[in-house]
């Protein structure tokens, strides 16, 4: 019997699911940014970056703390001020033109920042006026966003009222008031659990396929890694990695980790490194073992026949396939 | 541009929904005005027609900023503000807006102050149409102040106490409770410079038919014109406070 960890039935396999092959993958850039740079004093923080994000994708940007990813948003979402470079969205320039930028990007920034005396609905309609609905549809589409976040049961009740699941849902929905062709997400997910996390991101997924770019920044590297169609790394204000999630993994050369345990009991990992083809390192956790492995295919296959060789069962066989925070680690770390 | 106005109107709208019923509104806003002219009522000398003004204004003036104070400093702090800025509105859409939710709770403010007024004085205004306007224009401009003030502060906690630093001086230098005729003539100019000092002598005018040192056209015109540049200087400063 194969267990899969949390993460995995998460994120690895129901949410792949989600994501249909069908795709329509342009080469168009609906985000443009050239030689972007943000200095606060002395201090360079964003540092002449330059990239594109493709239409209809979904663009993960990440970094660790203080690497620049939030300032960079910020900067094209036009709340901080550009030192340098341009940018534009849907053609705009980000500055000159910011408020046509602003009718087509939805934001949603890492805090739920609604209005706490004003109910689900209300927070909705005012969003939709001021994005400029017309009166007769703001609304349906408020009904609209509440049934598919889920929150039609809670539409009177107030901000503040709600959990910090539903409160992160509704601060999705009152960005998508006036469909926008762009949603910039910033740590949407931080702080849920994980039905709320699940929630969010199928909603998320559903929403690109509906036609909506998202440009995503998270700090949970591993949730980014399988959402996205393709990743920005920023360190230190440089971009240092762009590409698809199997381009970085391939270039930064990253290991596949195998979590395997045998029933009745796990062998010595001195026994079995020896008996498996492709594995670097073996070692023993509270209660499975932990293959490092550099061809993942010969070492299942080295366990399969180790176990029956010996009479054992296999009990948990988890490929967690490119570790995404091990990856990540490796590319901020060559900086 | 209309569309500019309207979309200023939800901001007020909201903003009124969200705070005129915060403490900061309410303690500040209604109740200090109205208590303050109770105590005048009760005192020796009683409200009498030269203070009356005096008090409507001073409603309007703690009415309005202690609106301003209360939904710009407080959505400053927990980044509501923000949202502002992300819509496709102009900054001073968002200034106006800001300043429109101020202007109806400046105008709730001086509603029950007016009311003693007209109940206990025996004579009515001399202007009523004149005094409409005025009260408008003297809810306007200190609601823009008031908006403009509010981008000087960043903790909600300290808000009322920056904005009764500055209230409560003008309170006195202003021809409110003492008029600028009596004053020291050091303080006179000081007085002439503040902006409650207009638009208390251009109520004083419509409530009483005369005034103290200001002719109305020039009261009228100057607290207009206070009121469009803190409009604007409001406008500048929300440009200016992205980093």
């Amino acid at each position: 019997m194969l267990l899969l960890t949390a993460q995995s039935i998460m994120m690895g396999e129901d949410l792949k699911c989600l994501r249909t092959e069908e795709r329509k993958m342009g080469n168009e850039c609906i985000i443009s940014v050239e030689g972007l740079t943000k200095k606060y004093g002395e201090l360079m923080a964003v540092d002449h970056i330059s990239f594109c994000v493709r239409r209809n994708e979904i663009f993960g940007f990440l970094g660790p703390n203080g690497a620049g990813k939030t300032t960079t948003v910020r900067m094209l979402v036009g709340l901080t001020r550009i030192t340098e470079g341009k940018a534009w969205i849907e053609g705009y320039d980000v500055v000159r033109d910011y408020k046509r930028v602003r009718s087509v990007i939805g934001v949603v920034p890492d805090i739920s920042n609604l209005y706490s005396e004003l109910t689900c609905l209300q927070n909705l309609i005012f969003s939709a006026a001021m994005y400029g609905v017309p009166r007769e549809k703001r609304l349906k589409r408020a009904e609209e966003l509440l049934k598919f976040f889920g929150l039609w049961r809670m539409r009177d009740f107030k901000f503040k009222n709600l959990s910090r699941g539903l409160k992160r849902r509704l601060t999705i929905a009152a960005a998508l008031t006036h469909n926008p062709k762009v949603l910039f997400l910033d740590e949407p997910t931080s702080g849920l659990d994980i039905m709320s996390r699940r929630m969010v991101w199928e909603k998320i997924l559903e929403l690109n396929r509906s036609g909506v770019t998202i440009f995503l920044t998270s700090h949970n590297v591993y949730e980014a890694f399988h959402i996205s169609d393709r990743i920005g790394v920023i360190n230190k204000g440089k971009i240092v990695a762009l590409g698809t999630p199997a381009e970085l993994s391939k270039r930064f050369s990253a290991k596949e980790v195998i979590e395997v345990a045998f029933y009745p009991k796990n062998p010595r990992e001195s026994e079995l490194i020896k008996q498996l083809n492709g594995a670097l390192s073996v070692k023993l956790r509270k209660d499975h073992l932990e293959i490092v492995a550099s061809d993942p295919t010969s070492v299942i296959e080295g366990l399969i026949l180790y176990a029956k060789q010996n009479n054992l069962e296999l009990s948990t066989l988890n490929l967690r396939g490119a570790d995404a925070e091990e990856l990540f680690l490796r590319i901020v770390g060559e900086q | 541009m209309l569309d500019e106005f309207v979309k200023a109107g939800y901001i007020a709208l909201k903003d009124f929904r969200e705070y005129y019923m915060k403490p900061g509104s309410l303690s500040w806003g209604i109740i200090f005005p109205f208590v303050f002219a109770l105590a005048f009522m009760t005192k020796r000398g009683g409200l009498t027609e030269w203070l009356a003004p005096g008090m409507i204004s001073l409603a309007l003036f703690f009415g309005s900023t202690s609106m301003s104070a209360m939904s710009i400093v407080f959505e400053r702090r927990i980044g509501s503000f923000e949202r502002l800025l992300l819509f496709p509105v102009s900054y001073n859409c968002i200034s106006l807006g800001k300043s429109l939710s101020s202007f109806i709770m400046g105008l709730i403010s001086a509603v029950p102050v007016l009311l003693l007024t007209l109940i206990v004085l025996p004579e009515p205004p001399a202007y009523l149409l004149l005094l409409a306007v005025n009260i408008a224009i003297t809810t306007f401009a200190s609601s823009t102040f008031g908006v403009f003030l509010s981008f000087l502060v960043k903790d909600p906690a300290q808000v009322m106490i920056v904005f009764n630093l500055v209230r409560f001086p003008m309170m006195f230098l202003s021809d409110v409770i003492i008029p600028v005729t009596i004053m020291p003539q050091y303080l006179v100019p000081i007085a002439l410079a503040l902006p409650l000092t207009y638009m208390t002598e251009a109520l004083r005018f419509a409530y009483t038919g005369t005034y103290d040192v200001i002719p109305p056209a020039i009261s009228i015109t100057v607290s207009l014109v206070i009121g469009v540049l803190f409009l604007l200087a409001a406008s500048e400063v929300i440009k200016r406070s992205k980093p």
